[in-house]
């Protein structure tokens, strides 16, 4: 890997450019709007052609207003015909947008010999290019680019913090907000605009694309990893940030490890936004995959657990039938969590398995009593409030009993007069005394 | 009303001034070089006349393009999923630049067509996946999924067109026309392959089309019912990434999430059921599709997608204001139509009250003689909040229609027919607020609103269950006294002597 002042200066817009996405996107995404960044990114070309066919140049400050009015344009057009037509606001974005770029693709055509814009490099941008066009200002000498980008950046933090509460109500509560006088249609029409401002910005340099991923995947995934308003701007700024370092780095080096040359920056900084996202989709503590998978999977072989030492309970109370490894067949857990159940309760020395039987410790016992009690109970608060025949009263307790607390318990037997029997004539067992078993028991633990 | 009335002026003065700057922007360029020239009769009648090979492979592909479109955007579009077309076509770039190396490293051309529409096929399904993935496990929504599918994958697929601009063998000119399209280049077995998919698309909507139709208006039914819905939805996507990856080639990418969203919400404006809606989009489609590639030939330097999807947005504005069930134009008719009859009635209303309250007890029957106290123009003002010009607007138009009769300077009476109007309106608005003191247990000083707004909607139907609910308290429900007057007074109003049911 070869760095140079060039690389340097490449990572940089790339941290400029995405940072400044990443902190509008959040809002798009916060008011469920991410496709509007989509639709406003394709639909500001018109605006650039206009800018550029009425000046004649490429000046920062045409292109910024063009840019700036078609992306109001765009806000403003989708929600007219999302309201006045009663169009799905979605479809209201795809036909208003993609109009939009038609028309700007025809001007582009048209004015092809005068204009120097190329859709190719709307696209994917021209990052590459960005230390090529050096400007001296205040005696420091950036790239353009990086100008540019840089007030941009500094407009989106002012605006940002300036109206830092004003956006917090607005995304959460945009009935509330309204109510305390603060705009929220205003709101979301200066969002749009920075939007479409911070698109052309960094339009030039990154492309539309990368743009795209930008506003939308840092905030996804930062949504993903915090439930906090401020955390979740600055984790989505952080994730941005990195994307475009490694972005630029995997750009130069992976295609190398299969033998091809470098590729394009931006499309690899989308790409590694998109790892991240997916990174932090599977292992978010919260909102993981793998940490809801954990859980439910917890659940689940404590239910299995349960459900065995409610079986076994029976069994002993019935006595006429010694538990073998056959009563395996009946329980609805698949086979697989039935036998890592059955190896969790005998290492927990709740069950003890002998002459190919098994048996309940004094352990297991007090559980099973208080799961048995618990289902058994609803059983008779259920026959006794709700008119159903007794074949019907075992499917529910069987799902509830898992969930039954002991206060919710000692409220039942209280509302039942302390009933000795459950409609089907069986023992409710007793409260069992207090052991110290009580370290590893979920009651209500949902 | 008046800012509703100020932003829809706003609206219309913007979208019929908007064409002319850009036309006036794009004068401003074409001064020097870009002059366009008319076609001569003669191009125009052998576009028309599809003399030209090329024109009428380009038509005939372009057309069968749009009513694929159609047909399945219309599914789309009810499903509320308009942009899942939009996400797909972008998921598919990656799987054609793979398609792409893949061949070259196996010793191909690299452009063998099938190839790459299946990699691009590939690709699409593994974005929906993720798309379905994002969807039901975290707690991001619809519009993050597609966002972050459809950047990150063209992403991918950037960085592998990157690459390939770099490899030694490639030449990947060709993939660019995946992202602009090349409609103007289109070769008749394109146009064949395009017309295969139509023909596959409609046979298969054809083929599921009620139980599509239960999928896109009531899903949860439809389970109950039996139906496998997740195969059901997964042959609509099918369909749309088929037509999609079709499409790419021929109009480009964005032009292709064009024909997949605006020809079915402008055939939505004109009509309310499926089939009709889907035969309009496929009829837009493929006459934006035909008008647009016509178009493109008879006029240089103009990108055939780009018409494409300029004809079919002119289209949808045109839907958008003048269609027959939805349409703008339609609604604001129908809307002012309402807020007349309604105005009218309260007229009426006002003068009955006025008379029954001088104790004038209006009867029925007398068409010619004025039977009802004459009111001035100063005391209805005051009944409501209308303002002078528009109340003289309502008074103008009842005394057209003969329901009020203007007697003295300024001074108003009804005349038999009006009273006949006045007594129905009266009559729902004292049922209505009967029913609710003794059957909703609302106060009466609370009723009056309510009614208000109701008595100009009770149906005939509607009087005759208030008339059975209400019989029993009420023996002389031929018209209710009003029960402010009862409660003002003190004492039980007596009802003005009416003989027969109107």
């Amino acid at each position: 890997m070869n760095w140079s002042t060039l690389d340097t200066w490449i990572v940089i817009t790339g941290i400029l450019s995405s940072m400044s996405c990443a902190l509008i996107g959040n809002f798009l995404v916060l008011r469920k709007m991410s496709m509007m960044g989509d639709a406003i990114s394709h639909a500001i070309l018109p605006g650039l052609a206009v800018a550029f066919l009425v000046s004649g140049s490429r000046g920062s400050v045409t292109m910024f207003v063009g840019a700036a009015i078609a992306g109001l344009l765009t806000a403003l057009f989708t929600q007219w015909i999302h309201k006045f037509g009663k169009v799905e606001e979605s479809a209201a974005m795809g036909v208003t947008f993609t109009a939009l770029f038609a028309i700007g693709l025809i001007l582009i055509v048209r004015g092809a010999d005068k204009v120097d814009l190329d859709p190719g490099c709307v696209l994917f941008g021209a990052i590459e290019l960005v230390p090529l066009d050096m400007i001296t200002l205040l005696q420091l000498s950036l790239p353009r680019a990086v100008w540019i980008l840089g007030s941009v950046l500094l407009i989106n933090l002012l605006f940002t913090l300036l109206l830092y509460k004003e956006l917090r109500l607005t995304c959460f509560d945009p009935a509330l907000a309204t109510t305390l006088g603060i705009n929220a249609h205003v709101m979301h029409y200066v969002t749009m605009t920075l939007v479409a401002i911070t698109t052309v910005a960094s339009f030039e340099s990154v492309g539309s694309i990368l743009v795209i991923a930008m506003l939308i995947v840092p905030a996804s995934c930062a949504h993903l990893l915090t439930n906090r308003y401020g955390v979740m701007l600055a984790v989505s700024m952080i994730v941005a940030a990195a994307s475009a370092v490694l972005g630029h780095i995997s750009a130069i080096t992976v295609p190398t490890w299969f033998g091809f040359a470098d590729t394009n920056t931006a499309g690899m900084m989308a790409v590694i936004s998109g790892l991240i996202f997916t990174g932090a989709m599977l292992f978010a503590s919260h909102q993981g995959i793998l940490s809801k998978v954990f859980h439910r999977f917890q659940l689940s072989l404590r239910i299995a657990c349960e459900d065995i030492l409610g079986k076994l309970y029976r069994m002993e109370e019935t006595t006429s039938i010694q538990p073998t490894q056959q009563y395996a067949v009946v329980m609805p857990a698949g086979k697989w969590m039935h036998r890592l159940a059955h190896a969790n309760l005998v290492r927990a020395g709740k069950v003890l398995y002998e002459n190919n039987t098994y048996h309940l410790t004094d352990h297991g016992r007090w559980q099973a009593k208080k799961l048995v009690r618990s289902h058994r109970l609803w059983e008779t608060y259920v026959a006794k409030h709700f008119d159903l025949e007794l074949d019907h009263l075992h499917e529910s307790a069987e799902r509830i009993e898992h969930f039954i607390s002991q206060p919710m318990q000692q409220a039942m037997i209280e509302e039942l007069h302390h009933v000795q029997t459950d409609p089907h004539g069986q023992k409710i067992p007793d409260e069992p005394s207090d052991h110290n078993y009580n370290s590893d028991i979920h009651e209500g633990d949902t | 009303m008046p800012r509703f009335k100020l932003r829809f002026w706003f609206c219309l003065v913007l979208l019929l001034t908007w064409p002319d700057s850009v036309a006036f922007a794009a004068e401003l360029a074409s001064i020097q070089d870009t002059y366009m020239s008319l076609p001569s009769y003669d191009t125009f009648i052998r576009v028309f006349l599809l003399k030209d090979y090329n024109t009428r492979v380009v038509m005939f592909g372009t057309m069968a393009l749009g009513l694929a479109a159609g047909v399945t955007g219309t599914m789309m579009l009810l499903r509320k999923r308009a942009l899942m077309g939009d996400a797909l076509s972008h998921a598919t770039l990656p799987g054609i630049g793979l398609a792409f190396i893949f061949m070259i490293q196996f010793g191909g051309t690299g452009k063998y067509l099938p190839g790459l529409l299946l990699g691009a096929g590939l690709s699409g399904a593994i974005g929906l996946a993720c798309i379905m993935t994002i969807r039901r496990w975290t707690r991001l929504k619809e519009d993050a999924a597609l966002g972050i599918v459809l950047s990150v994958f063209f992403g991918l697929g950037i960085a592998i067109l990157g690459i390939i601009q770099k490899m030694q063998t490639g030449h990947a000119s060709g993939l660019q026309s995946f992202i602009y399209g090349k409609t103007a280049a289109m070769l008749a077995s394109d146009a064949q392959m395009i017309a295969l998919v139509a023909i596959i698309t409609v046979v298969i909507c054809g083929l599921l089309f009620k139980e599509l139709k239960l999928l896109c208006f009531d899903q949860l039914y439809a389970r109950s019912q039996g139906w496998p819905i997740l195969r059901l939805d997964a042959i609509i996507m099918a369909l749309v990434i088929v037509v999609t990856v079709i499409g790419l080639q021929a109009v480009g990418l964005i032009l292709m999430i064009a024909l997949l969203v605006i020809p079915p919400a402008a055939a939505r404006f004109w009509t309310d059921g499926l089939f009709p809606m889907t035969l309009i989009a496929a009829g837009i489609g493929a006459a934006s599709g035909f008008t647009g590639a016509a178009l493109s030939a008879l006029l240089p330097r103009l990108p055939a997608g780009a018409i494409i999807v300029v004809v079919a947005s002119v289209i949808f504005a045109l839907s958008l204001f003048f269609g027959t069930a939805r349409g703008i134009v339609h609604r604001l008719i129908d809307h002012m139509l309402l807020s007349r009859k309604i105005a009218q009635q309260n007229l009426l209303r006002a003068l009955y009250e006025r008379s029954e309250k001088t104790g004038l007890q209006p009867q029925l029957g007398i068409s010619t003689t004025s039977s009802t106290t004459s009111t001035s123009f100063k005391r209805l003002l005051a009944t409501r909040s209308w303002s002078p010009q528009h109340l003289r607007r309502i008074i103008r138009r009842a005394v057209n229609k003969q329901l009020v009769r203007p007697n003295r300077h300024h001074y108003y009476s009804l005349t038999g027919r009006g009273l006949a109007n006045a007594r129905r309106v009266v009559r729902n608005h004292r049922l209505w607020e009967l029913y609710l003191i003794h059957h909703a247990d609302i106060a009466p000083s609370h009723v009056d609103r309510g009614a208000d707004e109701l008595e100009h909607i009770i149906g005939p139907s509607m009087v005759d269950e208030l008339l059975g609910l209400l019989a029993i308290k009420h023996p002389e429900l031929a018209m209710p006294p009003s029960p402010h007057a009862t409660t003002r007074a003190g004492k039980p109003h007596t009802p003005p002597g009416i003989s027969k049911h109107t």
